[in-house]
């Protein structure tokens, strides 16, 4: 996973509230058993005047030329609702989205986001209006610079203070590997499993039984 | 010092926490599905990661599967067929229990959990999909992951997360007539928003809940996945327990369910208190399940452009009675509302009573075990000769992956648990309520309370 500690990109505007995953990559854009091709179907049903044609949207902040190469989304509150699909954040990934400013995420959403080293960022609701209305002056000239190392956003006026939570913030820097940090505790949790099956046997399922 | 059901079920699977607040949860089952599933177990076969506790891991095909009688491989869904063939080669890889296409147990994952014993009260389970929470229902620690949190679990036994905030949701008083566990649901998201829990998870207690039978905590705890939690759970009760122990992976005899309740004087960081008796037949109006009213109510004004572009997505005006509003298709299934009660419940209201001419109707049982229980009641008859197809288990047109769909600019009355816009189609408009108000709608061609015939 790429590390992420100064971010600086062209922000795209999506102020609504409930955005779900299933707006971000409708389910009939998951066409292969992969995480790669993705980026074509994000936002399909708005992106798209005809999804299946990929005729563009005009009016789709994504689309306007103005937008081009956007990088941070702002969103509204309960951002990625819905599917569990870590489908749309492999979607967005592969758009070139690496930070999400929301004031809140669905949970499984949000830890589908660090998984993949991209930043979910919380910022009350008028703080991300206030970025929204400073972008718009100037899309292309007033990009955010997003410091995941002082928790800081900076554009426009002071620089706006973000909330992650510690050991996100230190997993996105490092870019760490969950399964490999999770192997160095391996004793530890064999520990535990032969605790928990000796206190309660029926825990444990026979290996290879009727398989 | 007292503890919640959730505290209790977290303490007993933490591993260890570190630092910085991050715990390892020790996860005793997983369960996946052709959609997510088959994508964590190519990834692991390609880097030649094993599977640590193969015998603990469970696949299932529902989601793309087609649901129509004489099914096979093959889906309407583009590509479709890819997955489900990936999730049964790594399945045989890994050597991990498969209920196939074909399998006499097979249906929508969430069912055949419960259903087969592998969630049962005081474990811990994960399933690549944010309905995992239904499980909750049995005193099961229960949580959606990601792909990427899959393959962790599968690799290492566990899950790495930070604990979440508690909730506790008491419901008092009884239900009215007509009024049901999803309907309760579709109340409390409409009050406290999409968002509501926070992230939390949601112990739902009180009167109400503790009348439900086993199947009806399943619809509560389903629709939590729509009320922003983490998670959800009920204390399970003596016919929860009775209701479990008869699942062909349960033991035989256990001991230490009785504590799995939350102690007098328990703390939350946040309780919320409904009454019962207040909430009646409820329906959505608008594209998200938080947009929802009484049958018997008007669409409301449209005061903020969410509720103005909901309106104009779904063809509604204010002020329109919501049970004046004609339908095109009505829709039984998913893990919300397909199990053998909700089926009873839909097929009380249509026995005798045939559908409304022009009205697309599909009842889609949610398991194997659903459809031979209700065909051994003749509940299919009173479905077919009501109008509706009988289908073959899966998650059907709940949501739209490029191959069946009602039709743009269909309305829908759906017992399923999501009304965003496109969900089950490119622009179907659906109606989110219980398997009763779905039934009376078909019947009469437009929304109608099951009182209403």
């Amino acid at each position: 996973m790429q590390p992420l500690t100064v971010h600086a990109g062209v922000v795209a505007p999506l102020l609504r509230a409930n955005i779900d995953t299933d707006a971000i990559i409708p389910s009939r854009e998951m066409r292969r058993v992969s995480r790669q091709g993705l980026g074509e179907g994000l936002f399909a049903n708005w992106r798209y005047l005809d999804p299946e044609l990929r005729r563009p949207n005009p009016d789709f902040v994504l689309n306007r030329p103005e937008r081009a190469g956007a990088s941070i989304l702002l969103g509204g509150p309960n951002f990625g609702c819905g599917s569990s699909r870590e489908y749309a954040v492999w979607a967005l990934d592969e758009f070139g989205i690496r930070v999400i400013l929301a004031p809140d995420f669905n949970p499984i959403f949000h830890k589908n986001c660090v998984a993949n080293g991209l930043l979910p960022a919380r910022l009350p609701f008028p703080a991300i209006r206030e970025l929204a209305a400073w972008t718009d002056r100037d899309p292309q000239g007033n990009r955010l610079v997003v410091d995941l190392r002082t928790s800081r956003i900076e554009g426009g006026g002071t620089p706006v203070a973000f909330d992650v939570s510690g050991a996100d913030r230190i997993r996105l820097l490092r870019g760490l590997d969950d399964i490999a940090l999770t192997d160095t505790r391996a004793a530890v949790i064999e520990a535990f499993e032969r605790n928990r099956f000796a206190a309660h046997p029926w825990v444990r399922l026979p290996e290879g039984a009727d398989r | 010092m007292p503890s919640s059901l959730f505290d209790k079920l977290w303490d007993s699977h933490c591993v260890e926490t570190d630092d910085d607040g991050v715990s390892l949860l020790y996860v005793d089952r997983v369960v996946m599905h052709e959609r997510t599933g088959s994508v964590a177990l190519d990834t692991l076969l390609r880097r030649g990661r094993p599977v640590r506790r193969p015998e603990h891991v469970f696949c299932v095909v529902d989601h793309v599967v087609d649901t129509r009688p004489g099914r096979g491989d093959e889906t309407q869904a583009p590509g479709g067929r890819d997955f489900i063939v990936a999730l049964r080669q790594g399945a045989a890889a890994f050597g991990l229990r498969m209920f196939d296409v074909d399998d006499q147990d097979q249906g929508i994952t969430h069912l055949v959990s419960a259903e087969q014993g592998i969630a049962l009260p005081g474990l811990s389970i994960v399933c690549p999909d944010s309905h995992t929470c239904t499980l909750g229902a049995l005193g099961t620690l229960a949580f959606g992951i990601g792909t990427s949190e899959l393959q962790h679990v599968l690799a290492t036994s566990t899950l790495r997360m930070a604990k979440p905030d508690t909730m506790r949701v008491v419901i008092d008083g009884r239900l009215g007539a007509h009024a049901t566990a999803k309907d309760l649901a579709l109340y409390l998201i409409g009050a406290y928003g999409t968002g509501g829990a926070g992230g939390a998870a949601v112990e739902f207690a009180g009167e109400a809940v503790a009348r439900m039978d086993t199947e009806a905590r399943m619809t509560l705890c389903n629709m939590a996945a729509e009320f922003g939690a983490a998670t959800a759970v009920i204390a399970p009760d003596e016919a929860v327990l009775k209701s479990v122990v008869a699942a062909p992976l349960a033991p035989a005899r256990v001991g230490d369910w009785s504590a799995l309740r939350s102690d007098c004087g328990a703390r939350f960081d946040r309780e919320v208190d409904l009454d019962a008796a207040a909430i009646g037949p409820q329906v959505t109006w608008g594209t998200s399940p938080e947009q929802c009213a009484p049958v018997r109510a008007r669409v409301p004004a449209a005061t903020t452009t969410a509720a103005r572009r909901s309106l104009a997505y779904m063809g509604l005006e204010p002020g329109t009675p919501l049970d004046s509003v004609p339908i095109d298709a009505a829709f039984v299934g998913s893990c919300t509302n397909a199990r053998i009660g909700d089926l009873r419940a839909a097929a009380r209201v249509l026995e005798g009573r045939p559908g409304a001419p022009g009205v697309a109707a599909v009842c889609v049982p949610g398991s194997r075990r659903v459809k031979r229980a209700a065909e051994a009641e003749g509940l299919d008859r009173v479905f077919v000769e009501a109008g509706f197809e009988w289908r073959e288990p899966g998650c059907s047109m709940c949501f739209f992956a490029g191959g069946e769909t009602f039709g743009a600019g269909k309305r829908v009355i759906s017992t399923t648990n999501r009304n965003f816009e496109e969900r089950q189609g490119p622009g179907v408009r659906s109606h989110l309520a219980s398997p009763g108000v779905v039934a009376a709608s078909a019947v009469c061609g437009r929304i109608a309370a099951p009182d209403a015939l």
